[in-house]
């Protein structure tokens, strides 16, 4: 316990994120092994686990970085259908589940940094708004280019083609007979092997855990948070601008899409629509909601917000208008200042550090 | 006295605009040299130029024997070359302390404790306000704190941009009495200034701009004893 107050402030937060997530998987597990949760929680476990890792990483870019980024999804999207194509073609490759899911997601999460880098490049070297129409604009491409994806696998390997006119189907890809299609264009991926579970979700929480905790308390993160609040300031202090702007945006793609092969491979059929524009703005209500800079809250924000619809199925046509108002309810009720106050009392004190002199 | 940076005819372009139309100037060891002029004369940009954000199209920058040319605004710190932006720019969420502590970010590890004891002897007023959130300073405060933070990577040259650029009177005398104080410890500045009469009082030589050309250069008493001078900035 001694040990414990010798923490700083923000180790003790983080400490405290990480005790509750591990918490809350255990609970989570027990009350699922001991038949507590119905079918449709159950389900949500793994999508959960992957919104969880989406609003963490947004939250790298939107609140530490502090560029708007809209196209999270894209991300994602780039992450699932390449995480899924590892999966697939590996299947007589790689024997174990568990190792064709870990291949996935490290394969999703490069593709997606790969995407980032090449968002981030130009982009990241500007003042302004640009990076918010620039991401925008890529999520809608990448659906677009996964909706006239043809990829198929046989014992020749991989077997793609863009099916740009709208005439070529999957026999077009040439494959032998033995080959699988793997993504049929605006269909998506079909027929994958349901390889996530809320254990693999788990510990992809908490790996990005340690990775954003880590780069926020680092020398980078603390570059990143002055640039963040002054850029002018920042640049004359001697700070790499564009190098510490480019590893917080690609760390964030990164993870997204980690979250992305791990969302793709809990379904055995997926389309490029479901990463459109509105799932970018949800996983951004789970961020702002949760508290721009605030991991904690971006975890607590993506778990409830992601139940709240279904749980509130009972009010049919009005379901998302209630979503609306709660909401709406729960900014007002955070920016109380009565709440406020009370929710700083609670909070450990900001530890002055001993004077040397 | 050994010359430490030497401006050799640069030419600087925003677009299609020839903001700088070849400036030389030098600033030895020990000197405050002071670039004054009136709004668009180039002051600004001079200094962004030798800060490495803007780049000449001819002539270079020479700080320590090195070319600046090729090295990158980010690196220019380390190489002993501290800039006090225009408008102060501290970190406004951060207390006084962390802001001085973010200085030193380009030495790395943990800040000398002696560097900010030193910056603390300087501005004995920031010493006060060490864990004060920089935002709630007033703006002298924040002016010394900028100055403060920027010494603390232990710059071989100081440039200030506009230090007393929106304070009330009396604070200007207080800016331009520590800029005094910090050439008499030993540090060489670069000062740019619109306040020509306080600037050329505190200044070793002075460099006037117009229209991102220099049109005089002397000593300090030089200039503020020119007429031509006296007439363009001081009012007759």
């Amino acid at each position: 316990m001694k040990k414990l107050k010798a923490l700083k402030t923000t180790a003790k937060v983080d400490f405290a994120t990480y005790l509750g997530v591990i918490a809350a998987f255990i609970i989570v597990s027990l009350l699922k092994s001991g038949g507590f949760l119905n079918r449709s929680l159950t389900g949500m476990l793994v999508p959960i686990c992957c919104y969880i890792v989406m609003a963490v990483s947004l939250n790298l870019t939107v609140g530490i970085l502090g560029e708007l980024s809209l196209g999270h999804a894209g991300f994602m999207s780039v992450g699932a259908f390449s995480g899924v194509i590892a999966a697939m073609s590996l299947q007589n490759a790689v024997p174990f589940g568990w190792a064709r899911l870990v291949i996935a997601i490290a394969v999703g999460a490069a593709f997606a940094a790969l995407a980032g880098f090449v968002v981030g490049v130009p982009v990241l070297r500007l003042r302004g708004d640009y990076l918010a129409i620039v991401t925008l604009a890529f999520g809608e491409i990448i659906k677009e280019l996964i909706n006239c994806l043809l990829v198929g696998c046989d014992e020749n390997g991989l077997h793609m083609a863009f099916n740009i006119s709208g005439t070529l189907t999957i026999d077009d890809l040439g494959m032998t007979p033995a080959g699988t299609a793997i993504i049929k264009g605006a269909q998506g991926a079909t027929g994958t092997e349901k390889l996530a579970s809320f254990g693999a979700g788990f510990i992809l929480v908490m790996l990005t855990l340690v990775i954003v905790l880590n780069l926020v308390r680092s020398r980078a993160g603390r570059a990143v948070m002055a640039i963040r609040d002054n850029r002018i300031a920042a640049e004359s202090i001697g700070v790499n601008v564009t190098k510490y702007k480019m590893i917080a945006f690609i760390t964030s793609a990164a993870l997204a899409g980690a979250a992305g092969a791990l969302y793709g491979l809990n379904y055995s059929s997926l389309a490029a629509s479901k990463f459109d524009f509105n799932t970018s703005i949800l996983v951004l209500v789970y961020v702002v909601l949760g508290g721009l800079g605030s991991i904690w809250g971006s975890i607590i924000a993506a778990a409830v917000l992601y139940i709240l619809p279904e749980a509130l199925r009972q009010f049919s046509d009005y379901r998302m208008l209630v979503y609306a108002i709660v909401l709406i309810l729960v900014m007002l009720a955070t920016n109380n200042p009565t709440l406020k106050n009370f929710l700083g009392r609670l909070k450990p004190r900001r530890s002055h550090r001993k004077e040397a002199a | 006295m050994e010359t430490i940076l030497k401006v050799d005819n640069i030419n600087v372009y925003y677009g299609s605009i020839h903001a700088i139309k070849g400036v030389s100037f030098e600033v030895s060891q020990g000197e405050i040299v002071t670039l004054i002029g009136a709004n668009g004369a180039g002051k600004s940009t001079t200094l962004n130029t030798i800060s490495g954000l803007l780049r000449s199209k001819t002539g270079s920058v020479t700080f320590l024997g090195e070319d600046l040319g090729k090295v990158p605004a980010h690196k220019v710190v380390s190489r002993g070359l501290a800039l006090v932006p225009e408008g102060r720019r501290i970190f406004l969420q951060m207390t006084t302390q962390e802001n001085l502590e973010m200085g030193a970010y380009t030495r790395g590890g943990k800040p000398d404790p002696a560097d900010l004891e030193k910056v603390y002897d300087q501005f004995p007023r920031l010493k006060e306000r060490r864990r004060q959130v920089a935002g709630t300073l007033s703006g002298g405060e924040q002016q010394m704190l900028a100055m403060g933070r920027a010494l603390m990577s232990r710059p071989k040259l100081l440039m200030l941009d506009e230090p007393s650029m929106g304070l009330a009177p009396i604070l200007v005398e207080q800016i331009f009495e520590i800029i005094k104080n910090l050439h008499d410890a030993g540090t060489t500045i670069l000062l740019v200034e619109q306040n020509a009469q306080a600037a050329l009082s505190v200044a070793d030589r002075g460099y006037v701009l117009e229209t991102g050309k220099v049109v005089t250069s002397g000593t300090g008493a030089e200039l503020l004893a020119s007429p031509a001078i006296k007439k363009a900035y001081l009012g007759g």
